[in-house]
């Protein structure tokens, strides 16, 4: 078998194996949902993920141990990764083969040359790994923007899949949202597009992991090269190569994705993956100009500080930011997030959503719920965002530690925020309805949620009584359509006593429950005022976690009349509301 | 198209440009033409096109409307309390397909109380599919929280699927407008229908909770979960829509378990304190009587709910179940 074949079959085998672990990352035990399913491994695998994660918080998480491997055989073997394992590489590969299969030679020799461009990319990497590395001055993990595997798995998981779902509702009944999904289809659909311009645009000249894996395998054991120092100087070997490392001439190996494709297109066969240098020479080093890499470390370094200046981890905090159940204190969160969206994607309910840039630049992508959108707020017996999390920066937490039970009872629930009502927009408070939907969906118990009975005299509904029974009243000069306040919330109160419920009512007269009948029945003249019952909602922020389902439930669907806020979470002593936890 | 310089361009050529010319002309006036519209659109959304639950109910039997079986064990209560409506034979025929509607409102393991029981509707599903030989039985809600997990935590998706029964996940799709004849705040709202249009038999299956702004959640209440859209603004009048449900919806059979009843913290509970043991199982061919039954577990009266009253008047059912000669039993 030829090793080209070889490798497209790794291509496909492990690009099917991605697509099948973002179709099976949904919450359920079927075989086709997540169960045991190792959703998380492309991400394991990330070594920039893993190095990146070290810089910001001097430790490995567990899982990313896996990257590890990557490194290892990088080093021996050099860019097997990008040219055999990545999902997105494999997608560039598949692209620029389309866009050019029909392409003269002398034009793909033009689109694969080297360009002096291709160092771009480990500027980005420097960049990234800048703002990263020193927490003395502030540290944060931004990879994630364009780290092929958390792009990728986003792009799959909260673009793809929800609108090729949406007829077929294979893996969801209900339909997913993401909001801000637009920025997401954007960054995707130009580094695929980038393929028509030049073959493998992302890899050669933006991927930071690409540029990782470049200077780990510099030194790699195995190479390709020439086997003779000199050839007939075709340059057909540089028809198809996917890297633009030149093999014709001295190989650019730290570019070189190992496609084979060169091997293949020798006519002569002249060329070999062999330990012995090309004998055409060989350039090892990545082009890095000490110029690039300054500015790009200094650039890095500033960076972080530039965006804290707006004071988000301080007294200006988002508000509206709520952070799912677990999720670290917003500084070391910055710290581990690598915005893949595993936890969006998971998400039971849909309420977890990518942050978009209205967040803070810092927080793109990145985990944020809307309780608006999705078929329920945090749903209380859930902790699967934290399960998936790659990198912990939503802690693996149980529903013990979620809801304070057992050897948490003392710690007590994990608050995500506060509920707040908002007594200008609440039906009961503000506009003399019944409503205490939020009440009745508070999952708690006791509920977090409880109301205060108020008696309410409506608008024009004060008149003056003409003839009363003991269960009726008839109203001087009123003109009721009937049985309006037949509804069992409505009351009727004489002269300031207390009210009475109304069963019916005609025209002029209403009729009060029977069993509430006047003791001494009311003489004419006697003030009588239409009252309706309300029950007022009250938070009681000592057990309101902050979930959101009374957000979602609010039947006052624009701007919710109860919603909640960081105020309170857990993670934060910031935004604490509480004289004692 | 590449026009070739050096032919000579003939006539040959001028009549073919004008002839696709001419045709280019056609298509766009044809298009004008068929989408011509000389009024600007109606106001509001698309008219929908309204359809009608069918009603399920069967001829009353006298003495066979309504039973009260005591007893800890579900399974045996709800077998017993069929039995002395005349067993399932009598409300389900072989090759009908039946629906059951459980309450499966919140995403809430079956021990709280919060959704009907799994054992309890593993049964009815039993009881339709292997006794009285249905053809298919479908178990449907649209819950408030997510329904894929309402319908797992519940347990109900296991129980009611390992006794034949197929899950009907609410799709939008699935949900079509109806208008309630008579009705005041069901007009044009979508319900759970697809699942109910060519069902032969409905069965409601619902547990007996505190319900802080009715009251009491019950097999009438029970309904809300075929209502789709946004639903919640109809506590607004919370009587008047239950009163509503139950005149739109005319069940086969409803059942009303209350076994452990949700005396507090309803209708989502969350606590085992928040439950009493009542060891009752009512099953009622006439919903608002079982319901004007129930009321008593959470130590309330009749006029308590006044939406049994407005049912009663618009002819859902009656409040005064002693009336319908309700029979008694008891199984351990």
């Amino acid at each position: 078998m030829k090793i080209v074949l070889v490798r497209q079959i790794s291509q496909c085998f492990f690009f099917l194996m991605f697509g099948w672990f973002c179709v099976v990352s949904t919450l359920g035990d079927k075989f086709w949902q997540l169960r045991a399913w190792p959703v998380n491994w492309f991400l394991q695998l990330d070594p920039l993920a893993a190095l990146a994660t070290i810089l910001t918080t001097h430790t490995l998480y567990g899982p990313l141990l896996w990257a590890l491997a990557t490194v290892i055989l990088t080093i021996v073997f050099g860019r097997f990764f990008c040219g055999w394992v990545c999902p997105f590489g494999s997608i560039h590969h598949f692209v620029g083969y389309l866009a050019n299969r029909k392409s003269p030679t002398s034009q793909n020799l033009r689109l694969n040359k080297y360009r002096k461009a291709q160092s771009i990319k480990y500027f980005v990497l420097v960049f990234f790994l800048a703002m990263a590395a020193f927490p003395s001055i502030a540290a944060t993990l931004q990879t994630g923007l364009l780290d092929p595997i958390p792009l990728v798995t986003r792009s799959f998981n909260l673009l793809l899949l929800p609108i090729l779902d949406r007829p077929l509702t294979l893996v969801s009944v209900t339909d997913r949202f993401y909001e801000g999904a637009w920025l997401i289809f954007a960054v995707f659909a130009t580094a695929v597009l980038l393929n028509l311009v030049i073959p493998r645009f992302f890899c050669r000249f933006i991927c930071p992991l690409g540029a990782l894996l470049a200077i780990l395998g510099r030194f790699a054991i195995w190479q390709i090269g020439k086997t003779q120092p000199r050839c007939s100087d075709c340059g057909l070997c540089q028809t198809h190569c996917q890297g633009a490392c030149e093999p014709a001439a001295a190989i650019r190996s730290s570019e070189c994705l190992l496609c084979f494709n060169c091997r293949q297109d020798c006519p002569d066969q002249l060329i070999a993956y062999q330990t012995t240098p090309s004998l055409a020479g060989r350039i090892t080093d990545p082009d890095i100009s000490r110029r690039g890499f300054v500015l790009s470390l200094l650039t890095g370094i500033f960076a972080t500080p530039a965006l804290r200046l707006a004071n988000k981890l301080g007294p200006n905090y988002q508000p509206t930011l709520i952070r799912p159940p677990g999720a670290l204190p917003e500084e070391q969160f910055l710290k581990r997030c690598i915005k893949c969206g595993q936890c969006i994607r998971v998400c039971p309910t849909n309420v977890i959503q990518p942050a978009g840039i209205d967040k803070g630049l810092e927080c793109l992508w990145t985990p944020a719920l809307n309780n608006r959108i999705g078929s329920s707020a945090c749903q209380l017996n859930c902790v699967a965002c934290g399960q998936v999390c790659p990198t912990a920066a939503i802690r693996p937490i149980t529903l013990a530690e979620k809801l304070g039970n057992g050897p948490f009872t003392t710690a007590g629930p994990i608050k995500l925020g506060t509920a707040f009502i908002d007594q200008n927009r609440c039906l009961p408070w503000a506009m003399d309805k019944p409503c205490i939907v939020c009440q009745e969906n508070c999952p708690l118990s006791p509920k977090a949620i409880y109301t205060r009975e108020y008696f309410s005299t409506i608008r024009d509904a004060v008149f003056t009584v003409k003839k009363a029974t003991q269960t009726t009243l008839q109203a001087a000069k009123a003109n009721f359509s009937l049985d309006k306040f037949a509804t069992g919330d409505y009351y009727c109160a004489v002269d300031g006593s207390s009210p009475k419920k109304i069963i019916a009512n005609t025209q002029d007269s209403i009729e009060i429950s029977h069993d509430q009948r006047f003791r001494e029945i009311p003489a004419a003249g006697s003030k009588m005022e239409i009252q309706i019952r309300l029950q007022r909602p009250f938070i009681d922020i000592e057990k309101c976690i902050g979930c959101g389902i009374c957000e979602h439930e609010c039947p006052v669907s624009g701007r919710k009349a109860v919603a909640v806020s960081a105020e309170g979470e857990t993670r934060s002593a910031e935004s604490r509301l509480l004289l004692q936890s | 198209m590449t026009e070739q310089k050096d032919k000579p361009f003939d006539r040959r050529r001028l009549l073919t440009r004008t002839g696709k010319a001419a045709f280019s002309i056609a298509a766009a006036s044809a298009v004008s033409y068929l989408a011509y519209d000389d009024k600007p659109p109606l106001p509001g959304s698309a008219a929908q096109k309204l359809v009608t639950l069918p009603d399920f109910s069967l001829p009353h039997l006298p003495g066979q409307t309504i039973s009260i079986v005591e007893g800890p064990n579900r399974t045996k209560t709800v077998n017993k309390a069929i039995e002395l409506l005349g067993g399932i034979k009598r409300f389900v025929q072989p090759g009908e397909t039946v629906v059951i509607k459980p309450n499966i409102a919140f995403a809430s393991s079956p021990i709280l109380g919060a959704t009907t029981h799994p054992q309890l509707v593993a049964e009815i599903v039993r009881l339709c599919l292997k006794t009285a030989r249905a053809k298919r039985v479908y178990v449907i809600d649209n819950p408030i929280n997510d329904p894929a997990s309402g319908f797992m935590l519940s347990g109900i998706s296991k129980a009611a699927t390992a006794a034949g029964a197929k899950i009907v996940l609410p799709n939008n799709h699935l949900f079509r407008h109806t208008t309630l004849t008579g009705g005041r705040l069901i007009k044009n709202w979508p319900v759970f229908f697809a699942p109910l249009e060519k069902a032969h038999k409905l069965i409601g299956v619902a547990p007996v909770k505190d319900h802080h702004r009715s009251g009491a959640s019950m097999t009438m209440k029970n309904w809300y979960g075929l209502l789709g859209g946004r639903r919640n603004i109809f506590h607004q009048d919370i009587n008047t829509i239950i009163a509503e449900l139950a005149m739109m919806v005319r069940p086969t059979l409803v059942i009303l378990d209350g076994t452990e009843v949700m005396m507090t913290n309803g209708p989502t509970g969350g606590s085992l304190s928040d439950l009493r043991r009542a060891d009752t199982l009512i099953a009622s061919c006439d919903q608002v009587a079982a319901d004007s039954f129930g009321s008593s577990f959470l130590n309330l009266n009749v006029s308590d709910l006044p939406y049994l009253a407005k049912a009663q008047k618009a002819g859902a059912g009656t409040t005064d179940y002693q009336s319908l000669k309700p029979k008694f039993a008891a199984v351990d």
